[in-house]
């Protein structure tokens, strides 16, 4: 579905992805990890459209991306994910807007109805159908986020990319979360492409995991950029590999766990 | 004792101080005002309050000796008619071109420098031009204001629609929107308490351009009639129309300030969440 060909990306001389040769396949859910910096959000933003790769391919069914984001791609963010001027239920009725008419998106007659219902059962799905009128400032991080999804949902992308999409949520909420990704990744047979910075939740959520970073650390060009150093089908991984990655992605962290446990 | 920048004053504390030295200034004004009466009934300069209402009223309650009109409510109708006029233009034209060039790099690249270059032409150098242009109607007036603060209305437009969150239109094109649609549904009402506060901001200037077009060439308004009376030294007239001008721009402010929370409820929150 999605092919990356020797794919690199530089900004100036700074190189931040090289040579990433990977294929992703309808109903994936890949999780990426990896050290602040190492290019797993790039990479994101190039299936986003947002960014173009500077060397290689990336191709969507054989075909290059476009350059902009469009509706083949849906997209969830930490935050600024939802309208703020709109409701609960109108963030995801412009969903129908957008779709439905080209112009100034005004729902023709008895187009509205149905998709208010499509609307009101991913709400329910959500857990968001008794809140339908409040603004999103008036919802809890959490609400938001399930709002941004549902949101997303209904604009039917072939593609779902999660930009650190619980990365401001408290650990409980952060559960739920996982909960609800899972059973709706199930239920429509969506890809998912997710970053985070958890790897936890790298292992815990998601088909495969991939860990980006720099291939060698004690390289003598500082310009060097990160590639995929692993690619890991997940569900029979040993513990020793867990703490070798977190280590990689997390050195000052565990460095310091390592040492307040001596 | 804490820190004075920890102190902070109670509610009733904090309407006292607030009246505290409006109360002072009236008290100061009057015990000077006495004084200069006591020492020559006849004095213009500080008249008493009893001289001041007298004046205001009679501008208020009696028909005019010339004109047979209530000077008062001729003048204030002539002057919001203008004002109004002046900063609604203003406000839509500086609407469409802040949205217009916030959203679409490509004019904004164009008509970007020419906006700041007019934003810093002094709308009172080019009253002449105006005069000669429209006339001295009410038309040169009306087209002062509006080129006196439409920059300011479309600069700060411009860039509150830069400064959408860029994910909000991405989040909007993965939904399969196109730009027009993103101009109306997405920024456009993002925008509308934006205006409204920009529009907020120019009143006072908007009342500046006023009252200078009115005080040059007119046979009515606020601005006029107090340029009038000072001829004659009326100072018991134009100080009730001051505090009168006043009144009416503090009104229109809290107006718009209410609408503003009562229509879009999320923009005072949003803010109240960033501050």
């Amino acid at each position: 579905m999605i092919e990356a060909k020797n794919l690199f990306k530089y900004y100036g001389k700074q190189s931040v992805l090289e040579k990433m040769n990977v294929t992703i396949r309808q109903g994936e859910f890949i999780t990426m990890v990896g050290p602040s910096g190492c290019g797993k959000s790039t990479f994101l933003k190039m299936i986003l459209g947002t960014e173009k790769p500077s060397q290689g391919k990336l191709l969507l069914n054989g075909k290059s991306f476009p350059n902009e984001p469009s509706a083949e791609i849906g997209v969830v963010f930490q935050q600024y994910s939802v309208f703020s001027h709109l409701t609960v239920l109108d963030n995801l009725l412009i969903v129908g807007r957008f779709k439905r008419n080209k112009t100034l998106g005004f729902f023709a007659k008895g187009q509205k109805r149905p998709f208010v219902e499509k609307a009101l059962a991913l709400l329910e799905k959500v857990g968001l159908d008794n809140v339908l009128d409040k603004y999103p400032h008036e919802l809890s991080g959490g609400m938001a986020q399930r709002l941004a999804i549902a949101q997303a949902l209904l604009g039917e992308p072939k593609i779902l990319l999660l930009d650190e999409p619980f990365g401001a949520l408290d650990p409980g909420t952060r559960k739920d979360m996982h909960k609800l990704v899972l059973e709706l990744w199930k239920e429509l047979g969506i890809t998912i492409v997710m970053v985070t910075h958890d790897l936890k939740e790298g292992f815990y959520l998601g088909t495969r995991l991939w860990v980006f970073d720099k291939a060698n650390h004690y390289s003598v060009n500082k310009n060097q950029g990160s590639t995929l150093i692993y690619d890991l089908p997940i569900g029979n991984n040993e513990p020793e590999l867990y703490r070798e990655l977190d280590n990689r992605i997390h050195p000052v962290e565990s460095f310091i766990i390592s040492q307040s446990a001596k | 004792m804490k820190k004075v920048i920890n102190q902070t004053p109670g509610p009733i504390w904090g309407i006292f101080l607030g009246l505290l030295p409006l109360i002072l200034i009236v008290v100061l004004y009057a015990a000077a005002s006495d004084a200069r009466l006591l020492a020559n009934p006849g004095d213009k300069l500080l008249p008493g309050f009893d001289q001041m209402w007298n004046a205001f009223s009679r501008m208020a309650l009696e028909p005019s000796k010339r004109t047979g009109e209530y000077l008062l409510w001729v003048d204030t109708y002539s002057s919001m008619i203008r004002l109004l006029v002046g900063v609604l233009i203003a406000a839509i034209l500086g609407m469409f071109l802040g949205i217009l060039l916030g959203s679409l790099p490509y004019l904004n690249a164009g008509f970007s420098p020419l906006l700041t270059v007019t934003s810093l032409v002094p709308p009172l150098a080019i009253l002449p031009i105006l005069l000669i242009i429209f006339g001295v109607g009410e038309v040169s007036k009306i087209v002062l204001i509006a080129i006196g603060i439409t920059p300011f209305i479309a600069r700060d437009i411009q860039r509150s629609t830069q400064n959408i969150p860029r994910e909000q239109l991405i989040k909007a094109q993965t939904l399969g929107a196109n730009s027009v649609q993103m101009i109306f549904r997405v920024i456009t009402p993002q925008m509308m308490p934006k205006l409204i506060d920009a529009v907020r901001l120019s009143l006072g200037a908007a009342w500046l351009f006023l009252i200078a077009a009115e005080a040059i060439a007119s046979t009515n308004g606020l601005g006029y009639r107090i340029f009038l009376v000072r001829r004659y030294m009326s100072m018991d007239i134009i100080i009730p129309y001051v505090v009168w001008i006043t009144l009416l721009s503090f009104l229109m402010d809290i107006l718009l300030a209410k609408l503003n929370r009562w229509f879009y409820p999320w923009h005072f929150k949003e803010q109240a969440k960033n501050d």
